[in-house]
């Protein structure tokens, strides 16, 4: 099947097409050999892309710079793009386009698989269950990530991303089971600054034998791009279903990967959907978030853990919007929480994990899991109410209610959303603080929780409880009555005495 | 002109063969073998495609498998016929791609990763099914009437009709006894003399709506248990709805509600373009849910269509179709059916993808100009319907919509509101609180008011209509309060909108929110749904009295009069409906007791104390 054809008949942006030839296959390799200026041979890989009579156009995805009309020599393969691959991928550090680049030699492969993969049947598929344990208490409590899911963070440029994945990368353990445990890390079009802090980060943490790594960094061919993903999750795929592994990608940044889709796309002349993004960004993007899960009979999972800067912040730009329809939840992280110095700036309220409820509680985590997340969602909710009407009519005028709120919306950002890089909290520890936050505000305002769980957690309802207090009667001095101690980290294991 | 001429010297054999390949889009040059909207076979590997359009240059046909690996010149072979499905007994229970191949046999095929070129039966050929024969020799029959019938499930009979447009006498029919899909069950000649068989299944292309005598009027409501849906903006059998919503409103989650409980005879869950582990969930939960009317798995009664977001789009265009086509071959059985698509917006896009691929002309946001008309073609297939065979029967749809960016001034929403009767808009500020189903009682409508109240008075409670004008009244008034108390608080208002901010916040929370985790509050009846409406009202009634007597809403807040009610979802059964009495008594004693402290004090206006009960409520 390995045709060789000599020059080009033309070349546009990253894409290359030749005339006369026959019996090419859609999606196929091709090898473009050149001599460069200097005089050195040279070998750059391309994938046809459209086919047309006897015209196919190829996509280069080192890019076309420096290649002529004449003297490229063309040779198609026969063969979509194949990653070879072997359990000695552990470790390793390859480009964007799946070679290693460690100067550890070639990989001995046990196999060659097809980057594109292929769907997995639904049939297949077990619904994911366990959880991972990331030790960090926004995530545990309220966005539990989920062996097999995969969950976004929609973050913006400057924020702590970075550090973010690379803390999950650190502490991240499996909930309950014991089982071998990898991650392979996908750089597209981040900056060398960003490639090392995760490769000193996963070298310190002394994961780095338990990590493959794919970098197409933000001076590489924008082409490659389009590659490194597939490479990436080609390679999760056979580490966790073919070897049993556990394996967390991480996947950086899916926004600059959105843009080469778009360059490419442009190069093509194709029409443009929204923001000049091709119509067909859904099923792209799909095609590689649906790779992530559990398949019935094989011991191993794919979680993802794709981060993408939402461009000016906003969520609903295409590349979140479509992120969000695919993926089972997303992580959002806040400018101003980032700004006011909570780490990790995780906005709880946009942040959704869509697999928790089934991964969580009895068995899992703990019974109440599922109780305390609700509550704190809905309590948090009524925090902006009560800061928005505090910026009107200021904090003296407002409701004891509405400054109960103020005080835990406070503590709650200060206590339960910040933590230190290096600070690993268990489930237990996370949630009984989550309690402990519950507990400044007034029991009739608990409305998720059942009266039972209030009864063990709280005492019974009679009695002990603060006297309801008259929303009619204006405060003296308007000020604010102190009816609960501060409710500091260190407050007693049995929240504050009422 | 003169092509046809070259075309003629060329041998037959040679003249289809792919010209081009863009994506799931391949064309064929110089030949007239197709027909607008044929099944095709593309390349070696036969995958199937559809013709989309035919011109003397080229025909262009969309391939519904990943098109890798295809070669110019391989052949493209036309079926002859439409893009079809085989309508038969093995429907039910089962779980297709979007071109009704069953995905249980794709996977004793390919395993767990779907390969292309599969070619599997879409329903079992070898499977003997339990037949009793419904029609005899010398009978008259036409397209439509019931032939035979066989156990499909434990649920559903199963009855094979004779094929629409077919007609005349029965000169022979098989024994009851065991059959196969493709045994002829009885054969008939029709007026020209010619003899034709009929099996238990048959075939009907996707993109025709199958025929019906006529339409009947909507007058029943689909009962979904949902109280915010129920009360609120019911849905009819035989009616279309819209659930149009951003990512993580709980589109979904809504629509798994709807499939599990609503009380139509067959669901058929079209999953197009979302994602895997959704389809895997509806496969392992409707598997362990138990129907309480019939004390047998809801799958039993559900088809599923799972077409995930990385299958191939064309496939994903066709799902839609191929649901609404199961559909309707049910209804002519005689059944309610309800189908749900989740996500109309992802078939939208998938007609987006195609139409650029063909270059197109596009519309608004570079979705195809007739993006309207596609689906208005899917809505209108809904209705009530009198059959063929004179049995009646429905199908309802219920489309979610995934609006880009959350805006619901987007094309999809848009055109799809021209066509449903009935719109629950999913809220993302509702969600971020976590109440669910995030439905927003101000943006959302339903047409379905008059057609369906003379069912809820005679069925259900007189006063039905009236709680619900007066619940929606209150919310409303409600929405507008809110923005004053965003600015100055709740302090300044006088008792009487207190109040209402209060009772409004028990409809919210104690009537609209419901827990789809909770045993008892996951489905609800129209009788308990009554029961709470009535008591709210009735506490907003008493507490009014109160209110005009100068009883600050604080006291009444502290008595607990709202918060009992807020959990009364919680704390009656379902089947225990009896113990409304209670709340009924304790609203009673507390307001008799407010009243009668209030007026002890000094300065309190002294007024008739109104006895407890529940007449004499009126405001």
């Amino acid at each position: 099947m390995a045709m060789e054809y000599l020059g080009l008949d033309e070349i546009n942006g990253p894409l290359v097409v030749l005339d006369g030839v026959s019996g090419v296959a859609n999606e196929e390799m091709v090898q473009l050999r050149t001599r460069t200026a200097d005089g050195r041979d040279e070998m750059r890989l391309g994938r046809v892309v459209t086919l047309e009579g006897d015209r196919a156009v190829i996509q280069v995805f080192a890019g076309t710079t420096g290649l002529g009309l004449d003297k490229v020599n063309t040779r198609f393969t026969g063969k979509p793009m194949m990653l070879p691959l072997a359990e000695e991928l552990l470790g390793r550090i390859c480009n964007g386009a799946g070679e290693p680049i460690d100067g550890l030699g070639p990989l001995y492969s046990e196999e060659m698989r097809d980057v594109n993969g292929s769907p997995i049947n639904p049939v297949s598929r077990t619904y994911p269950r366990n959880y991972i344990r990331t030790g960090i208490s926004s995530i545990d409590t309220l966005i539990t990530l989920i062996r097999g899911q995969k969950l976004p963070i929609f973050s913006g440029s400057g924020m702590s991303h970075n550090r973010l994945a690379a803390q999950i990368v650190r502490q991240a353990r499996l909930g309950n089971e014991v089982g071998g445990f990898a991650i392979v890390f996908c750089a597209m079009g981040v900056t060398k600054d960003v490639a090392d802090y995760f490769r000193r980060s996963f070298e310190e943490s002394g994961a780095l034998s338990r990590v493959v790594m794919f970098l197409n960094l933000s001076s590489d061919p924008i082409v490659e791009r389009t590659l490194t993903p597939r490479c990436a999750l080609t390679a999760a795929e056979y580490l966790a279903f073919e070897k049993g592994l556990h394996i967390l990608v991480v996947m950086t940044d899916m926004t600059s990967y959105a843009e080469a889709l778009r360059e490419f796309s442009s190069s093509r002349g194709e029409i443009p959907g929204r923001k000049g993004y091709p119509g067909y960004l859904y099923s792209d993007l799909a095609s590689l978030y649906e790779r992530a899960g559990v398949i019935k009979g094989k011991p191993g999972s794919v979680t993802q853990l794709p981060i993408l800067t939402m461009p000016n912040d906003d969520i609903t730009h295409p590349v979140p919007d479509l992120t969000g329809y695919i993926t089972e939840g997303q992580i959002v992280l806040d400018r101003f929480l980032d700004q006011t110095g909570i780490y990790p700036p995780v906005s709880v309220l946009p942040s959704l994990s869509r697999l928790m409820k089934d991964g969580i509680g009895e068995g899992y985590t703990r019974t109440d899991h599922q109780d305390v997340a609700n509550q704190l969602f809905a309590s948090y909710a009524k925090v902006s109410d009560a800061r928005g009407l505090a910026n009107v009519i200021g904090e003296e005028e407002l409701s004891p209610t509405d400054r109960q709120y103020l005080e835990f919306g406070k503590a709650f950002e200060q206590h339960f959303l910040k933590q230190g890089q290096d600070v690993d909290r268990t489930i237990d520890e996370s949630l009984d603080l989550g309690w402990r936050l519950l507990g400044i505000l007034p029991r009739t305002e608990l409305d998720r929780l059942d009266e039972k769980l209030l009864d063990e957690k709280f005492g019974p309802a009679t009695g002990n409880e603060p006297p309801p207090q008259n929303i009619l009667t204006p405060l003296p001095g308007g000020k604010a009555p102190k009816p609960k101690p501060d409710p500091h980290i260190d407050m007693g294991p049995e929240g504050p005495a009422t | 002109m003169a092509s046809k001429v070259d075309r003629n010297e060329v041998p037959t054999i040679l003249k289809d063969v792919i010209h081009s390949i863009n994506g799931p889009v391949v064309t064929v040059a110089n030949t007239s073998s197709f027909r607008m909207m044929e099944m095709v076979h593309v390349g070696d590997a036969g995958l199937v495609g559809e013709v989309i359009s035919v011109s003397s240059a080229a025909t262009t046909m969309q391939v519904y498998e990943n098109t890798t690996g295809l070669t110019i010149g391989q052949p493209v072979v036309g079926s002859g016929a439409l893009l079809s499905v085989t309508l038969g007994p093995g429907i039910m229970k089962n779980i297709f791609d979007g071109i009704e191949r069953p995905l249980p046999a794709m996977e004793t095929q390919s395993g767990a990763f779907i390969a292309t070129g599969l070619h599997v039966a879409s329903l079992d050929e070898a499977l003997q099914w339990d037949v009793t024969v419904k029609a005899a020799v010398g009978d008259t029959v036409k397209g439509g009437d019931i032939i035979a019938t066989c156990p499909e499930t434990p649920l559903i009979e199963h009855r094979s009709m004779v094929p629409p447009g077919l007609s005349g006498t029965v000169s022979w029919a098989a024994e009851n006894g065991s059959y196969t899909i493709t045994q002829p069950i009885i054969k008939l000649v029709d007026a020209d003399g010619v003899e034709h068989e009929v099996c238990l299944a048959q075939r009907w292309p996707i993109k025709t709506p199958r025929p019906v005598v006529q339409r009947e009027v909507i007058a029943r409501p689909l009962v979904t248990g949902q109280r915010v849906i129920d009360a609120l903006f019911p849905i009819a059998k035989g009616g279309t709805a819209a659930i149009p919503g951003g990512f993580g409103t709980g589109k979904t989650m809504t629509q798994h509600q709807l499939a599990k409980w609503s009380d139509a005879d067959i669901v058929v869950y079209v999953g197009c373009g979302e994602r895997g582990n959704e389809m895997t969930q509806v496969l392992e939960e409707f598997g362990e849910l138990i129907d309480p009317k019939s004390n047998r798995p809801i799958t039993d009664r559900t088809v599923l269509i799972a077409n995930t977001s990385n299958m191939p789009v064309a496939a994903r265009e066709a799902s839609i179709y191929t649901g609404i086509t199961l559909a309707e071959y049910y209804r002519d059985m005689g059944y309610d059916v309800a189908l749900m698509a989740d996500s109309t917006s992802r078939w939208a896009e998938a007609l987006r993808e195609i139409s650029g691929r063909l270059e197109e002309m596009p519309a608004e946001e570079g979705f195809p100009a007739y993006l309207p008309s596609r689906l208005a073609g899917f809505y209108e297939r809904a209705g009530t319907t009198l059959n063929l065979n004179g049995t009646s029967g429905s199908v309802s749809i219920i489309g979610a919509v995934s609006p880009q960016g959350s805006d619901f001034s987007e094309p999809v929403t848009q055109n799809t509101k021209r066509f449903v009767r009935c719109f629950l808009a999913l809220d993302k500020a509702l969600a971020y609180a976590r109440h669910y189903p995030a439905i927003n009682w101000n943006t959302s409508y339903s047409e379905y008011y008059e057609d369906l109240d003379p069912y809820y008075i005679q069925n259900v409670g007189k006063d039905w209509p009236t709680l619900r004008g007066r619940m929606l009244a209150l919310l409303n008034e409600e929405t507008s309060l809110q923005e004053i108390v965003k600015l100055i608080g709740t302090d300044v208002l006088p008792d009487g909108q207190k109040l209402t901010l209060e009772i409004a916040r028990v409809i919210r929370t104690g009537f609209l929110q419901q827990n789809a985790y909770h045993a008892d509050d996951t489905f609800v009846p129209l009788e308990k749904q009554l029961m709470m409406m009535r008591i709210i009202m009735y506490l907003h009634d008493k507490t009014h009295q109160l209110v005009e007597k100068e009883v600050p809403v604080s006291a009444m807040q502290a008595a607990g009069l709202f918060d009992k009610l807020v959990k009364m979802k919680y704390e009656i059964p379902n089947d225990h409906l009896e113990l409304f009495d209670d709340y009924y008594k304790d609203i009673d004693t507390i307001c008799s007791k407010l009243a009668a402290e209030h007026e002890d004090r000094p300065g309190g206006k002294t007024l008739q104390v109104v006895a407890g009960g529940k007449s004499g409520t009126t405001t």
